[in-house]
């Protein structure tokens, strides 16, 4: 039987294990994956002592009291801290997820942090999320209408109320990055959280380019890669549904 | 030193920071056909705009009579007077057709019964020069900012903006008192990068995470601000810090000011409605600073809830559970993630909370950078917009919602403005070697700190003294113990240590880099603070409680040269842009 197994300079090996200083008695052990593209070293898993008596209840607060008080090479992106910029996705105890809104309570054991699944590393936790940014770009997020005067366009509540849960897309990755079809056709693939953008304009009853925007993804493998996996809505951090989304486009294109 | 690789580039104006009003200039300049660049430390959309909740506010009309001078009277007095009438005015005037702009670029606004914008209460803004609530405050449920911030980049896509992200800002580069462009750095690959533009329009938002506990994010560090002063030009009115009224206890975390807009009340440990008392007409609808100092007298005077008895109560668990889902969705959310509180059964823990400068670099209402010399002029090749700059529309307190329409109306002026300076395709200067070395030599110096000091260290003190020191309540003794403190972590970082010496997504560099820029803000501000002896707007002296229009009338400006500060003033400026409104003259300020 075939056997696969990683290139030689790929394999995750051992790496530093920093010990308590402050002889806490509540202590979590947190393995951080890391890998820096200036030394020509394998990536490796560093494990830090965390004192959880002085630790606020999120995974981003461990985060920071490791970079603060133990190590301060360790690399992330972080920035509102509250959930609506979408910096600090990353992988934690197998799950993609914000750093920023899960509670450390919520996580069983030693604590398991990778970078989002499947991007490449740029440093330890920050992903390439170039891909998917041309991605976004290609579904043309922006409002196509012809009327030029100087009023509002007319919008009833009952339109309106059909971009909630999309609008809300922070594209912090979680969705995309978790599903397998688009680990597989990720050039290729549009992905979850492109998807659900461009169902964002097509149905936004101000928009007057519905069609060509549906003609533009109903493609073998920009749209039609989606398995109904649901790997997408299991992991979004606020609780959209992009698998829903890309079902309303395969609906909207079969009853065309 | 060690050898940088420098990349140069050429453009006609390079915008620094993507947030909102460096969006909205890079689309305007676009537009008129100018080679642009658009430098940020973070992608676009992760810009601390995303985080504005309550709305924007301009007078449309959509709920009920509105005038913009209405909201131009509000903004003078929101601002305690020390706001320039000519750019309120500008302000003020340019926001409805600013926010209907929006609204065709593809913001997601909630509407009314008939379709329209919908628009929500807000603290300070009223009807008639003062005389009851108005709803002025337009509104996207209450993700407003991120509405915004996403549809924003969708129009720099559609113009073919070019971006250059997560690239961190250096230095400007100047040359005989003009601005000639900036040095970044490249964090992808570690390179270095020089933008030759005729003018660079800094739009790099507030400086926030001074303070211990902010509602800004980790990437509110004003670095726009510590370029300018680094380049030897002052800052204006950097006392003025504005805690925001509801911050979550113990997080920090922003619920809006809509939450009271659309009935939410104050509450103290007696159940009191406390805030009746102190503004008997606006009451939970009086302006931030006014709110925020009830708020803490509640505290002092020990009427605060919990253990230590240190923080009030937001209800809104009396509104409609489907008013609150449809118009209050982000702040249920937040409010069960950061506090475990069910709003529409429970109270939200809530505490003043450092949320906005006022202060920042000055310019006209252009956008054109000023500094006085001799007499006041402009700088040529430098503008400034947004949270960054100070114009100053928002003078001693902003209003709420007066934040996002000032993005929007100064990033379109700014744009305006520079097409008229700058045709495209103009020759550039040549620029003295000088200017780059003493970029690269700071970065070098920081980078190979081997110090004692960590960078987290030097912050912490900081952060501490800016809370304990310049908080909603100040006075001479807090001040003058503030200014020797502050110093402190300044002189630290003689000692720094740096264990990262890398240059791809080296985040401790980063984060000391980001601390030399807030460090020169938190003596600007400390030592503004510790000059303006009277109180105004957010400013609140004990010992010197009263407004004193006599002497005071006046923008602080500070320079900052190693710790070292010059302070000076200038005149507020007390004319109209226009004979379309007249002149404001100063009033007692109550709600």
């Amino acid at each position: 039987m075939v056997q696969f197994n990683l290139p030689s300079n790929s394999k995750i090996k051992k790496g530093q294990y920093y010990k308590d200083k402050t002889g806490s008695k509540n202590i979590r052990k947190v393995n951080v994956y890391r890998w820096d593209p200036s030394k020509n070293e394998n990536p490796r898993i560093d494990t830090y002592e965390v004192d959880m008596d002085n630790c606020s209840s999120k995974v981003l607060d461990i985060l920071n009291k490791i970079k603060n008080e133990i190590d301060p090479s360790i690399a992330y992106r972080r920035s509102c801290a509250h959930g609506v910029c979408g910096s600090c996705a990353m992988n934690m105890n197998g799950k993609n997820g914000l750093a920023c809104t899960k509670s450390h309570s919520e996580l069983d054991g030693d604590i398991d942090i990778y970078p989002l699944p499947h991007l490449k590393v740029l440093k330890d936790l920050i992903g390439d999320l170039s891909t998917l940014y041309k991605q976004y770009e290609s579904v043309e997020p922006w409002l196509k209408t012809t009327k030029i005067n100087d009023k509002e366009n007319i919008q009833t509540k009952e339109d309106r109320a059909k971009l909630d849960g999309l609008y809300e897309c922070i594209m912090c990755a979680c969705c995309s990055t978790s599903c397998p079809s688009y680990w597989w056709n990720g050039e290729k693939y549009l992905g979850p959280a492109v998807l659900l953008q461009a169902y964002r304009w097509i149905i936004d009853s101000r928009d007057e380019d519905r069609k060509e925007r549906l003609k533009k993804v109903a493609d073998e493998l920009k749209l039609y890669r989606c398995h109904t996996i649901l790997n997408c809505t299991n992991a979004c951090p606020k609780g959209l549904n992009p698998a829903k989304a890309i079902a309303e486009i395969k609906k909207m294109l079969a009853t065309a | 030193m060690s050898s940088y690789k420098i990349i140069d580039h050429e453009y006609d104006v390079v915008v620094l920071g993507a947030g909102g009003s460096g969006l909205r200039a890079a689309v305007g300049l676009s537009e008129a056909g100018l080679k642009t660049a658009c430098v940020s430390k973070v992608f676009p959309t992760r810009s601390h705009t995303s985080a504005a909740q309550g709305g924007i506010s301009a007078a449309l009309g959509n709920m009920g009579e509105d005038d913009w001078r209405w909201h131009m009277y509000d903004t003078v007095k929101g601002a305690d007077w020390l706001g320039d009438q000519d750019s309120i005015e500008y302000l003020c005037k340019e926001a409805p057709a600013a926010v209907l702009e929006l609204e065709k670029y593809g913001v997601p606004f909630s509407r009314t019964e008939d379709g329209k914008i919908y628009q929500r209460p807000f603290g300070g803004m009223t009807k008639n020069y003062g005389n009851e609530t108005v709803q002025r405050t337009c509104a996207a449920a209450d993700r407003t900012g991120h509405a915004i911030l996403h549809t924003l980049y969708g129009q720099a896509l559609k113009h073919n903006t070019e971006f250059f992200i997560e690239y961190f800002a250096l230095d400007l580069i100047m040359k005989d008192g003009a601005c000639k462009g900036l040095i970044a750095w490249n964090l992808n690959d570690g390179t270095i990068h020089r933008f030759r533009s005729h003018i660079t329009i800094i739009a790099t938002g507030g400086y926030g995470k001074v303070y211990y506990s902010a509602t800004s994010a980790h990437t509110c560090t004003g670095d726009g601000n510590a370029m300018v002063l680094r380049a030897g030009l002052p800052l204006q009115d950097m006392e003025f810090v504005q805690f925001h009224p509801t911050g979550i206890y113990g997080h920090g975390t922003l619920i809006s000011e809509g939450v009271r807009g659309e009935g939410g009340y104050l509450v103290n440990s007696k159940g009191e409605r406390f805030m009746e008392r102190y503004a008997p007409k606006a009451k939970d609808l009086a302006s931030r600073d006014v709110v925020s100092r009830s708020i803490a007298v509640e505290i002092n005077e020990g009427r605060g809830i919990g253990k230590e008895q240190d923080h009030v109560h937001l209800h809104i668990d009396h509104l409609d559970p489907k008013v609150i889902e449809e118009r209050l969705p982000g702040i249920s959310e937040a409010s069960k993630l950061f506090a475990n509180v069910d709003v529409t059964k429970e109270p939200i823990p809530v505490v003043p909370t450092v949320h906005y400068n006022m202060g920042g670099i000055p310019t006209n209402y252009k956008a054109e950078v000023l500094t006085i010399n001799g007499s006041e002029k402009t700088v040529p090749g430098l503008m400034a917009i947004g949270e960054a700059a100070c114009v100053s529309v928002h003078g001693a307190n902003r209003l709420g919602s007066n934040s996002l329409i000032d993005l929007v109306v100064f990033g379109r002026a700014a744009a305006k403005r520079a097409a008229e300076l700058v045709k495209p395709g103009m020759k550039h200067d040549e620029i003295d070697k000088s200017e780059t070395d003493r970029c690269l030599d700071r970065f070098d110096k920081l980078r190979n700190s081997e110090g004692s000091n960590p960078t987290s260290e030097l912050r912490l003190s900081m952060q501490k003294t800016m809370q304990s020191k310049c908080a909603v309540f100040r006075s001479e003794k807090t001040l003058k113990e503030g200014v020797d403190e502050i110093r402190k972590p300044f002189e630290g970082m003689e000692s720094l240590s740096v264990k990262d010496k890398s240059l791809i997504f080296n985040t401790d560099l980063v984060e000391t880099l980001e601390f030399d820029n807030l460090i020169r803000q938190a003596i600007t501000t400390m030592d503004s603070a510790y000059h303006r002896k009277e109180s105004r707007g957010a400013h609140a002296r004990e010992d010197f409680p009263k407004r004193d229009d006599e002497n005071y009338m006046q923008h602080t400006l500070s320079w900052c040269n190693g710790s070292k500060t010059k302070i000076n003033y200038r005149p507020v400026n007390r004319s109209t842009l226009t004979n379309d409104v007249q002149y404001f003259p100063p009033q007692e300020r109550v709600y």
